[in-house]
């Protein structure tokens, strides 16, 4: 197995082709364009689709009928960009259609910035469209996790027949490590309800977002709703690291979770008993996970680059029965792990006033 | 290694080869030999890592910076900046820093005519690790990509090729295999193959066409 130097981004768009994707829509935006780059010189050499489109919105509608076709599909984008395909992500999901979804997160609201944030959390968890829908949404840490989670939730939305996401940031998106591409053999899954054509040989295939009767809506959206919780049962993803005695659980996700590793390493070796909980799907959130790793602590910091959006998941998850502590830096800013290690010293300091 | 070297050495590659290191490194080594170096970044598309983003460090080390006057500013304007074509022809030693690929090397083409004046170097840098320059017959594609948008001759080859920090002597020694067929391939020499100082230490060649480098870019965690 060959290990490689990639750019998160490059990496990304390697591991679709090897998981089978062969049809990409996609509309350029800083710092995610080394996927579409890296998409049209590869996929003419598998016989696959690249395509830029006009926009956004065309790029997501154009992964909604390829997907409703049976095909492996994706689309990639960064902040500004996902808001213009939350309406095709909603169609999409109200189609029960699989789809990867890559956000590159850049600094916001608006156009902001093209430097690394993770403000988007709140729109991918909680409203990634109009309606009553869920996203799965991995999170990844590292380059080769990247291409891990490629992979998985390709898989899952096709299990679970929903669109999923890949919520990256710039940092993690621009950043260049070494990865290993697993060698494994890609079996497309059965997709009887594609439209593929009935040849007159079975009754058509309708695919539709359109559902006038209330109650065939509502009947929908419950179906789905009873997929949504399977997946919260059995899919939260989370890395725990130091939390089994630790005072203080630092908990930071993506390129966030690096600087948060640093500065945990840096408190254990002041005498700060700090650890460490990493979700890698934020949806569904690894409540349980977060529950376990903090069941010592005194307390707990969310870090994130926001102004404090996945925090009060934590408090959720915790039941408000232990003080999480937030820090944050937001519109572009990477936080440092000194500034962490601060927020760690101040809050052991308080734990033993 | 360095002594031939014109006045005029522009860096060109495949996309994260490490040509912004690699220049840094260059200029640095040129103005160890006593020379007045400017370096100049040429590198309009990418926002994040070209070498507007090292020049305090260049300036402190004694280097002239050439950059547009939104380097820096993650502004994701592709702006050229006045100040290389007054200085092309002078008597410093000039280090331009082009973009990646043929649509990177495209802003360096608006320069030929004037560097073609002269005597020019183009180094080519590769690194066998990346994806898409993985063997010499992908790299020499993108050399000739490179020639064709920045309308000049490549004069030879610098060796970058690396996995970061995970990099072995082994994986060197690998590469400079590749290296030579992709000489072979578009009859263009090696100047060198560059390695971090560290790995150079240990790396033991018969001839002398090692290249030590600093590694500038850093992670926030590191």
């Amino acid at each position: 197995m060959q290990r490689l130097l990639m750019k998160g981004n490059e990496a990304i768009a390697e591991a679709a082709i090897k998981a089978g994707c062969r049809h990409f829509f996609g509309y350029p935006i800083t710092p995610q364009n080394e996927v579409c780059a890296y998409m049209s010189r590869r996929m003419p050499q598998v016989e696959g689709v690249f395509l830029q489109a006009e926009s956004e919105i065309a790029a997501i509608s154009m992964v909604l009928g390829a997907s409703a076709a049976g095909a492996r599909a994706m689309t990639s984008s960064s902040s500004p960009g996902i808001s213009l395909k939350t309406e095709g992500l909603s169609y999409i999901a109200g189609s029960d259609l699989p789809a990867l979804i890559v956000n590159v997160q850049r600094g916001g609201p608006g156009l902001g910035t093209i430097q690394p944030a993770q403000s988007d959390y709140n729109q991918a968890t909680k409203a990634p469209g109009h309606g009553d829908l869920r996203l799965l949404v991995f999170a990844p840490s590292t380059v080769q996790e990247m291409v891990d989670c490629v992979f998985e939730t390709f898989d899952l939305t096709e299990k679970y027949r929903m669109p999923g996401m890949l919520l990256c940031d710039g940092l993690l998106g621009q950043m260049m490590e070494p990865v290993i591409f697993p060698e494994v053999e890609v079996t497309p899954s059965e997709k009887p309800w594609a439209l593929t054509g009935h040849g007159d040989k079975r009754q058509p295939n309708i695919i539709t977002s359109l559902n006038l009767d209330p109650e065939l809506s509502q009947s929908a959206n419950l179906a789905r709703f009873e997929r949504y919780a399977e997946i919260e049962k059995t899919q939260a993803r989370a890395e725990s690291l130091m939390t089994e005695d630790a005072d203080i659980v630092v908990v930071a996700y993506g390129a966030c979770a690096r600087i948060a590793r640093s500065a945990v390493s840096a408190a254990r070796a002041e005498g700060i008993k700090a650890g460490m909980l990493r979700p890698i799907t934020v949806w569904p959130f690894p409540t349980q996970q977060i529950l376990a790793a903090g069941k010592s602590a005194k307390a707990l910091l969310a870090v994130e680059m926001s102004m404090g959006q996945m925090v009060h998941d934590v408090r959720t998850a915790v039941q408000f029965k232990k003080p999480v502590h937030f820090f944050g830096r937001t519109g572009g800013v990477v936080p440092t792990p000194n500034e962490v290690l601060e927020q760690l010293k101040i809050i052991d300091g308080g734990l033993k006033a | 290694m360095f002594d031939a070297l014109s006045r005029t050495v522009a860096i060109v590659g495949h996309y994260g080869s490490g040509k912004t290191n690699l220049s840094l490194n260059l200029a640095l080594a040129l103005k160890g030999q006593g020379r007045r170096v400017a370096i100049a970044d040429l590198d309009v598309l990418n926002p994040y890592f070209g070498s507007g983003v090292f020049k305090a460090l260049a300036e402190r080390e004694g280097l002239r910076v050439i950059t547009s006057a939104y380097a820096g500013s993650t502004l994701d304007i592709p702006a050229l900046t006045g100040r290389l074509a007054a200085c092309l022809g002078g008597e410093d030693t000039i280090v331009i820093d082009a973009g990646g690929d043929g649509d990177g090397s495209l802003a360096l083409g608006s320069y030929a005519p004037m560097i073609t004046q002269g005597e020019y170097d183009l180094l080519f840098v590769v690194n066998f690790f990346r994806a898409l320059t993985k063997t010499a017959r992908q790299a020499a594609d993108y050399l000739r990509e490179i020639e064709t948008a920045c309308r000049l001759k490549v004069t030879a080859i610098a060796n970058n090729s690396n996995l970061g920090e995970h990099t072995t002597p082994q994986d060197i020694s690998a590469s400079i295999e590749e290296a030579a067929k992709l000489c072979q391939i578009t009859q263009k020499p090696l100047l060198f193959t560059s390695m971090r100082d560290d790995i150079a230490r240990q790396f033991v060649r018969p001839d002398n066409g090692i290249f030590p480098v600093k590694v500038y870019p850093k992670t926030p965690w590191e």
